[in-house]
């Protein structure tokens, strides 16, 4: 029986927009609205979609990095939101967080001897005698060699940049990590020999990754499960195998169909979506994708989509759409 | 294999940049001619030389840098020997570009209209009330609702998707012979992104222009571009058409970038990927550029550098294991054999 790591219950995290003369709340941006996942311990879930979609900013919201407006978040059984700010920070020893910037997470001024003491220092988590030693085998672990511990930021290419940002948050001895598009800044050919020890870090110490992605292409690579996001909610959950070869909602079919595929005798038959992402202030009623969504009827301006199975899908696999069957049968075509 | 058919041929281009540390080749010795009416994908990672490429032929290379040598000739013309003057008269007019950044390239302080209306009055000499109703036909054309209103917006009210529909429509408001496209789709999400190469596509069918298509993106090359040319380290390592390069990529460089890429439609164990990094621009190694990362490299790789050699089916690559004078195995398949060679 697999034990859920972290389980995120009708999270909300809503902004406010400060307006008028006296600065008063006018107005919010529910970047979150109402998600619920969960990790198992030793996989990883990866949460894709758009810009704007609320993936980076539910990561944020687990880590209390912004605290949220709203839910539950349990992590080893234990809700994060009761923690005051002390036992919050104490708790950050076991939940690290890489993210996409290896030039602006990572102070230009240290060495890299000085930014992975800071860490451990922060949590007391290695005895300060032990500590050299372990950073020389993060070094090596990381794959960037111990030699070059006293070097700055600005020494090492992107690649290796973020392979500092890994071992910095590697030296606490974590149990779950945050990718949040820890990947996407890099060249494709960098950009593989990071993922590769991604993959290769969580087997060796049993790490569980929450992974925040837009290329599905990494995400197809790197996940056990993916939760697919569109204006703040999930729209559809599920193992990986289910969501890219047996996807049900019509915004990740359309997200499936819009990736380039690098083979020029591929033609495949793409959905293209008209229009942008409304606004997360003033999101649409009912199923916040009609208005861009090809299958759209009153019954989704009207009425909240929640997520559910069908009889064609296996696993943890759901979807939020009213019309899953009835798209399937044929019997609901898009309207032109 | 220069013809009429090309609208644009670069030979030999070099491009320098003069910084205290002495000279980095950004380009060096690039020849690629653009075919009438066709899309040409250059495709390379950070450092490669590809928008230096592009910059070169729009003349936009400034200090410290340099366009040391070679020719670029657009119909029959050097755009090497213009002056300044004459090069603002092709710019924006027979030749134009789009960059990644729709923000940053748009001025945030004029209206749309303005912006598509000044390219059009500049070149074609309209009224600035012609040139206005000229830019609406050109969001029209560029698939923007309700145009009208859109042009007495300013970029700050349109989002990332429309922002780059307007940079089109800047650059096709004078009808140009050839688009420049330096990673158009890049910071777009990608619905977005499908959304605009549809677009450009289309477009460039109808109207019956080239496109320069500049990306790292190997999925968008094999949707939109005929031919491509793969750059590395400021030299072009492979041209081909597009399903040659996919079918039968040649050079060791081409296929670790093919197997470094993760897949959405298929699953993987473990990318094949490329080891270490792209040589700093001060260190460039004496033989073949690519060889303190190729798995297949011998002797002569390291002490050589490799023409650009035609190949048996017309398009080109650089790599001495195609040459009569390979020192290594000479049944060697670069594409079967990439995996077992890396691993040894």
């Amino acid at each position: 029986m697999t034990t859920k790591l972290l389980e995120v219950n009708n999270l909300k995290q809503y902004f406010p927009i400060k307006g008028g003369v006296f600065g008063r709340t006018v107005n919010h941006v529910k970047a979150v609205d109402d998600v619920s996942f969960y990790v198992n311990e030793g996989e990883t879930l990866s949460i894709v979609g758009e810009s704007g979609c609320g993936k980076s900013t539910t990561g944020r919201a687990v880590l209390r990095l912004d605290e949220p407006t709203n839910g539950n978040i349990q992590f080893n059984g234990e809700n994060l939101l009761d923690l005051n700010k002390k036992e919050m920070r104490k708790k950050r020893k076991d939940m690290q967080i890489i993210f996409q910037d290896p030039y602006a997470s990572i102070n230009p001024r240290q060495t890299v001897r000085q930014v992975l003491e800071e860490a451990m220092a922060i949590q007391d988590a290695v005895p300060k005698s032990e500590r050299v030693d372990k950073m020389m085998e993060l070094l090596d672990t990381v794959g960037l060699g111990s030699h070059q511990l006293d070097r700055f930021p600005h020494e090492f290419s992107g690649g290796q940049r973020q392979r500092v940002g890994i071992a910095r948050a590697l030296a606490v001895d974590p149990t779950f990590i945050i990718c949040d598009e820890s990947v996407s800044a890099l060249d494709v050919s960098i950009q593989a020999q990071v993922l590769n020890l991604l993959k290769n870090l969580q087997q060796q110490y049993n790490l569980t990754y929450l992974f925040i992605a837009h290329d599905l292409g990494v995400v197809r690579h790197i996940s056990d499960r993916v939760a697919v996001m569109y204006l703040g909610k999930i729209v559809e959950i599920g193992e990986k195998k289910e969501i890219f070869d047996n996807p049900k909602h019509p915004y990740t079919k359309s997200l499936l169909s819009a990736i380039p595929v690098p083979d020029p005798s591929h033609k495949q038959e793409r959905i293209v979506l008209k229009g942008d992402v409304p606004s997360p202030i003033d999101p649409p009623s009912g199923c916040r994708f009609h208005t861009r969504c090809p299958f759209a009827t009153d019954k989704c301006r009207d009425e909240k989509p929640e997520l559910r199975k069908t009889e064609t899908m296996t696993g943890t696999h759901e979807a939020a759409c009213h019309y899953i069957e009835d798209i399937e049968a044929g019997r609901h075509k898009a309207a032109e | 294999m220069s013809n009429d058919a090309d609208v644009l041929q670069i030979q030999d281009l070099q491009t320098s940049f003069f910084v205290d540390d002495g000279e980095v080749k950004a380009v060096d010795g690039v020849s690629l001619d653009i075919p009438k009416g066709k899309t040409v994908g250059i495709v390379g990672e950070s450092g490669s030389g590809k928008s230096i490429t592009s910059m070169s032929v729009m003349r936009l290379i400034r200090n410290p840098g340099r366009i040391k040598g070679g020719s670029i000739h657009y119909n029959g013309e050097d755009l090497l020997q213009k002056t300044e003057k004459q090069m603002q008269k092709i710019r924006g007019n027979k030749i134009s570009m789009i960059f990644q950044e729709p923000m940053t390239s748009l001025n945030p302080v004029y209206t749309i209209g303005q912006q598509i209306s000044e390219v059009i009055q500049i070149h074609q000499g309209l009224s600035k009330k012609d040139a206005l109703s000229k830019s609406v036909e050109m969001l029209e054309l560029v698939g923007i609702p309700s145009p009208k209103d859109r042009v007495k917006q300013y970029p700050h009210e349109l989002s990332g998707g429309m922002r780059q529909r307007v940079m089109i429509a800047i650059a096709l408001a004078c009808n140009p012979e050839l688009l420049i496209a330096d990673e158009p789709t890049t910071a777009l999400d990608v619905t977005i992104q499908a959304q605009i190469l549809d677009l450009i596509n289309e477009l460039r069918r109808s109207l019956g222009m080239s496109v320069i298509l500049i990306t790292h993106d190997l999925g968008v090359v094999a949707e939109t571009c005929d031919y491509v040319a793969v750059m590395y380290a400021g030299k072009v390592v492979e041209y081909a058409d597009v399903h040659t390069l996919f079918k039968e990529p040649k050079h060791p460089y081409t296929v670790g970038l093919m197997n470094s890429l993760p897949r959405h439609d298929m699953d993987q164990d473990e990318l094949n990927v490329i080891e270490g990094n792209v040589p700093k621009p001060g260190e460039m190694p004496e033989g073949c550029r690519f060889a303190p990362r190729c798995p297949f490299a011998s002797d002569i790789c390291t002490n050589e550098l490799p023409d650009l050699m035609e190949t048996e089916d017309g398009n080109q690559v650089r790599c001495w294991i195609y040459s009569e004078k390979w020192d290594g195995d000479p049944e060697v398949n670069v594409k079967n054999d990439y995996q077992t060679a890396r691993s040894q």
